[in-house]
């Protein structure tokens, strides 16, 4: 337990857009508490995973108690609240947020707010946080301090009179930071006598300890060999340990109200520990849970397919130890006859779903297929069913179905003036509603509904191309919609490949089919047989190509001495046919489907 | 008793062509009296353990075959027709080059009994002939083809097409002036690449493009009908001929017979007195062949009885390559009983035969159709079980 009352407890997050500095001034801020030695201190410490270091994105909300003597002469504890950058997350992003009173919003001062800034700030101002605003990187020649003071007024309606400019990469001014945390944030409230409620920040797979789990604590405590329960399961435990972060981590005695900090106690899993939960005292539980409290359900789901067939069952391992450490990921096996044996997948978003491919492929060396990702669509039969729909290969036949309906998000875009039109054309090119349009200086924001069908086809990469890369882009679920939606089959030499198929609203299923269609007619190699390759929804071909046949493939010399070579050579294509998937007469090889799907990603 | 047909190989040639990945090797100076007594040596070892065959043709190749002294393909020949039953017009092709030297010895080849001449012209034009590395000019070729006119009763020539840059026009003409030539038979290759020749290295590095797919096939069609104009028919292929003067030894392999192969590197396949077909061959290197054979009378590195499966394999990829394609009887009878229908994929005989590619003749032969032919590669691993 902390000497420390809880008015002298300050816990906080940072709010930033990726590349703003927030990993490098979380950095300074534990440099300059002394909370790591120099020889201890590495790169963004926070960031422990490999993957997040690399790709500067956080996947773990994590937490470090920094030790701080103020100007008023009194030692605090402030709490840093590391919390996941990326929409995928914003579940538990808003979990980490309510695990604190106030935040820092980091600001680029020559890049100026971007789209993911702005939703993590409204989460931010929904768990009711106090912000100070900080403006980083203001010793670059480019950075523009009063602009984007004037922006973060403007765009976000938040007083930038007292930003803090500093430089994190030098230092300059962070220790006016520190002091904004103390002056500006307020303290923690609750009551150590009332029955304990503490909130479920996040939890990881220790392989030493088991699994972690990262706490707030709002009231009451919690110790070493306390029964807890978790209120949204009945679940419980016994804790093994409490502790804090240092970033190290720190055995204590027990935890107080506006403490954060960690306990284990023998859970097996993280699965079987729900973020946003409320742990509560066995014997003395809280009448009430902690608001907010919902179950993380995927809402991009697409097969994963080892490459070699041989790596199912590594395959199947590995996702076991995955979901170990990430609950919100789900999986269950799945046939495709085009892909053979894999798993059916399910993500809290794209950002999500190339994390686990990433790290499947880094941590586990399987090299995988994944086949395009769909959105969960709702069915509504005509027996007045509803079923969900993760995979299009899944879709009933049409006429049991009454109607379809797709999820909608609500995208902001901030993009150049310049590159607006385009922006505006694509977005309704994907069956976008605009919902508001506004300036800030230069910078257009584009708030629209769009289908998610409609993002996780290419939206990215294309968004990428017609801005050179400027527009940013954040998006939070909006709910569902009935929609004309139809699936589309691609067949190869009249038989459908299952691994294709995908579904579309009526008026782009032409477009993209042919899009496939001509993908396919560049992959497959020539046959002996001319091949068509289709798209079609129900019995109607909506577009086709044809892969003609080979023109000539003969050995011109085969005599008496070429005989065993080319007996041997006959007998090696045989075994290649072994990696080819039988469509009619015709063979082809896997590696055809997989660029094909590569191609699309 | 099977008969046989008989295969001599000579290994060296004055320079080794780009193109060209035989087991040939160039000497500064060849022992020639060494390499004659172990090619005899090892024929004589041959030859006890078949015991009297029919010998159907004999075929000297290479290598450069008209570098050999006339006297050693005397002396071979003379072996040969003692120790098997000669056909009384046995074949005996010699394949030589068209340059001057050796068009001088021509005479001496046809005194020592070779009946059947295939020269190794490859192109009437000089740039192409400088391409392919050849050490003769387009004069030489047609001087040397006059020469030999005069002195064999049979006479193939060989022309390599589908260059780089060749254009459909130019080749009509230039295999027109081949055919105006009058041989009665001509082998046409077109130009492959074979791993680990110069060609190999120059071709990955982009130094030059093959006409390849649509173009090689309109290539190959065009050459069909330029040889039907001279009345030569492709029996295989890439082999025309007058009917009649088709290559006989080279009909022993493609009708999956029995061969005996001497000298380095050589193939051969026997059938034993059990029915058992022994498939063999022999040290590639020249000097270490000749010293095995001095040792053990031959120098055969591996020889395995071929399976079922094998057998009927080798018989279809072989015979699928003639127009007359096979006789299902013939291929179960030479591949040890195995029946026709366990030896391909029925499903896709069907296919192929819908497809146009395969034909059931009325004398109940499986053929492939010119269309076949052309994919042939593409269709044997189809097609085969």
């Amino acid at each position: 337990m902390t000497d420390i009352p809880p008015a002298r407890i300050r816990n906080f997050a940072i709010i930033a857009h990726i590349d703003h500095g927030k990993s490098t001034l979380a950095d300074r801020l534990i440099q300059l508490t002394g909370a790591l030695s120099e020889r201890e201190m590495k790169e963004q410490v926070l960031d422990s995973m490999e993957l997040e270091r690399e790709r500067g994105i956080t996947i773990k909300a994590q937490t470090v108690r920094l030790r701080y003597r103020a100007k008023d002469g009194q030692e605090y504890v402030l709490n840093l609240m590391d919390t996941p950058g990326h929409v995928d997350f914003a579940y538990e992003v808003s979990r980490s947020l309510a695990a604190c009173e106030g935040s820092l919003l980091v600001v680029d001062a020559s890049q100026g707010v971007e789209a993911q800034t702005l939703a993590n700030v409204y989460h931010a101002i929904e768990a009711g946080h106090e912000i100070v605003p900080v403006l980083n990187k203001i010793d670059l020649p480019a950075a523009e301090p009063e602009r984007v003071k004037q922006q973060i007024e403007e765009v976000i309606g938040l007083d930038a009179s007292e930003a803090i400019p500093i430089s994190a990469k030098t230092g300059l001014n962070v220790e006016a930071v520190l002091e904004a945390i103390v002056t500006r944030l307020p303290p923690p409230r609750g009551d150590a006598e009332a029955p304990t409620k503490a909130l479920l920040v996040d939890s990881w797979y220790d392989p030493y300890l088991g699994v972690v789990v990262l706490v707030r604590v709002k009231d009451g405590r919690l110790r070493k060999g306390q029964r807890i329960r978790m209120m949204s399961t009945g679940a419980v435990h016994t804790v093994e340990q409490v502790g804090v972060f240092t970033p190290k981590m720190v055995a204590v005695e027990e935890l107080g109200p506006g403490e954060i900090g960690y306990l284990t106690a023998a859970i097996k899993t993280v699965a079987d520990t729900k973020v946003g939960d409320t742990i509560t005292d066995d014997r003395n539980p809280a009448a009430e849970p902690l608001p907010g409290f919902k179950p993380s359900v995927p809402v991009v789901w697409c097969g994963l397919y080892p490459v070699d067939a041989d790596d199912f069952e590594k395959l199947r391992d590995s996702l076991a130890k995955l979901r170990l450490n990430d609950a919100a990921f789900h999986y269950e096996p799945e046939t495709s006859a085009a892909l053979g044996l894999g798993f059916r997948c399910g993500f809290l978003g794209l950002l999500h779903l190339e994390i686990v491919q990433e790290r499947l492929a880094r941590e586990f060396g399987l090299e995988l297929i994944a086949t395009a990702p769909s959105v969960v669509y709702r069915l509504r039969w005509t027996d007045g069913r509803v079923t969900e729909l993760h995979n299009p290969a899944d879709m009933p036949d049409p006429t049991r179905i009454a109607a379809i309906e797709e999820p909608w998000i609500k995208a902001t875009i901030l993009v150049p003036d310049d590159y607006l039109g385009a922006v505006l054309t694509l977005c309704n090119e994907r069956r976008g509603q605009q919902v508001e349009l506004t300036y800030v200086g230069s910078r257009a924001m584009a708030v629209y509904r769009l289908p998610l069908n409609e993002v996780v086809f290419d939206f990215y990469d294309r968004l990428k191309s017609v801005s050179r890369g400027y527009a940013s882009f954040d998006y939070v679920m909006d709910g569902y919609a009935e929609s004309d939606l139809v699936k589309v089959t691609i067949l190869v030499n009249g038989e459908p490949v299952d691994a294709l198929s995908f579904m579309a609203h009526r008026s782009a299923a032409e477009r993209r089919g042919r899009a496939i269609c001509e993908k396919l007619k560049d992959l497959i190699p020539r046959q002996l047989f001319k091949i068509p390759i289709q798209a079609a929804i129900g019995g109607r071909i909506i577009a086709r190509e044809t892969i003609p046949a080979l023109a000539k493939d003969v050995t011109a010399k085969c005599y008496g001495g070429d005989i065993t070579r080319k007996r041997k050579l006959l007998e090696k294509q045989k075994e290649g046919k072994k990696r080819m998937r039988q469509f009619g007469k015709v063979e082809i090889p896997q590696s055809a489907f997989i660029a094909a799907l590569k191609m699309d990603a | 008793m099977e008969p046989l047909a008989l295969y001599i190989h000579w290994p060296f040639c004055a320079a080794k062509c780009p193109y060209c990945d035989f087991n040939s090797h160039v000497r500064e100076r060849v022992d020639q009296a060494r390499f004659r007594a172990a090619l005899r040596r090892e024929l004589a070892f041959e030859a006890a353990r078949t015991g009297r065959r029919p010998l159907l043709s004999l075929f000297f190749g290479g290598g450069t075959p008209s570098l050999m002294e006339p006297e050693t393909a005397a002396a071979l020949i003379e072996d040969a027709r003692a120790a098997f039953d000669a056909a009384p017009d046995l074949e005996i092709t010699l394949e030589a080059n068209p340059t001057s030297v050796e068009t001088g010895r021509l005479a001496a080849f046809r005194e020592a009994g070779v009946n059947r001449l295939s020269l190794g012209v490859q192109s009437l034009e000089e740039e192409a002939l400088r391409f392919l590395g050849r050490r003769h000019d387009a004069a030489q070729a047609v001087a040397a083809l006059e020469a030999a006119r005069a002195l064999f009763p049979r006479l193939s020539f060989d022309l390599i097409y589908a260059r780089p840059g060749q254009t459909e026009a130019s080749w009509r003409a230039e295999l027109r002036r081949a055919l105006a030539l009058a041989a009665d038979h001509l082998s046409l290759y077109q130009l492959t690449i074979e791993p680990g020749t110069r060609f190999a290295t120059l071709h990955a590095r982009g130094e030059f493009a093959l006409p390849e797919g649509e173009e090689a096939a309109r290539l190959y069609r065009a050459t069909e009908e330029e040889a039907a104009r001279f009345g030569l028919r492709p029996y295989e292929v890439s082999n025309y001929a007058k009917p009649g003067a088709e290559s006989r030894h080279n009909l022993q392999y493609w009708r999956y017979g029995d061969y005996l192969g001497i000298g380095p590197g050589a193939h051969q396949r026997l059938t034993r007195e059990d029915g058992a077909l022994l498939a063999a061959h022999r040290h590639r290197a020249p000097e270490e062949w000749a010293a095995r054979v001095a040792r053990d009378g031959h120098a055969i590195v591996e020889e395995t009885p071929l399976a079922p499966t094998e057998r009927a394999r080798e018989a279809l990829l072989m015979g699928l390559r003639l127009a007359e394609g096979v006789d299902p009887a013939r291929i179960e009878a030479r591949s040890g009983g195995l029946p026709f229908v366990a030896a391909v994929d029925t499903a896709m005989l069907a296919a192929l035969i819908e497809e146009g590619y395969l034909a059931w003749t009325a004398a109940g032969r499986l053929v492939a159709t010119p269309e076949g032919r052309l994919r042939l590669d593409a269709l044997l691993p189809a097609l085969l079980r």
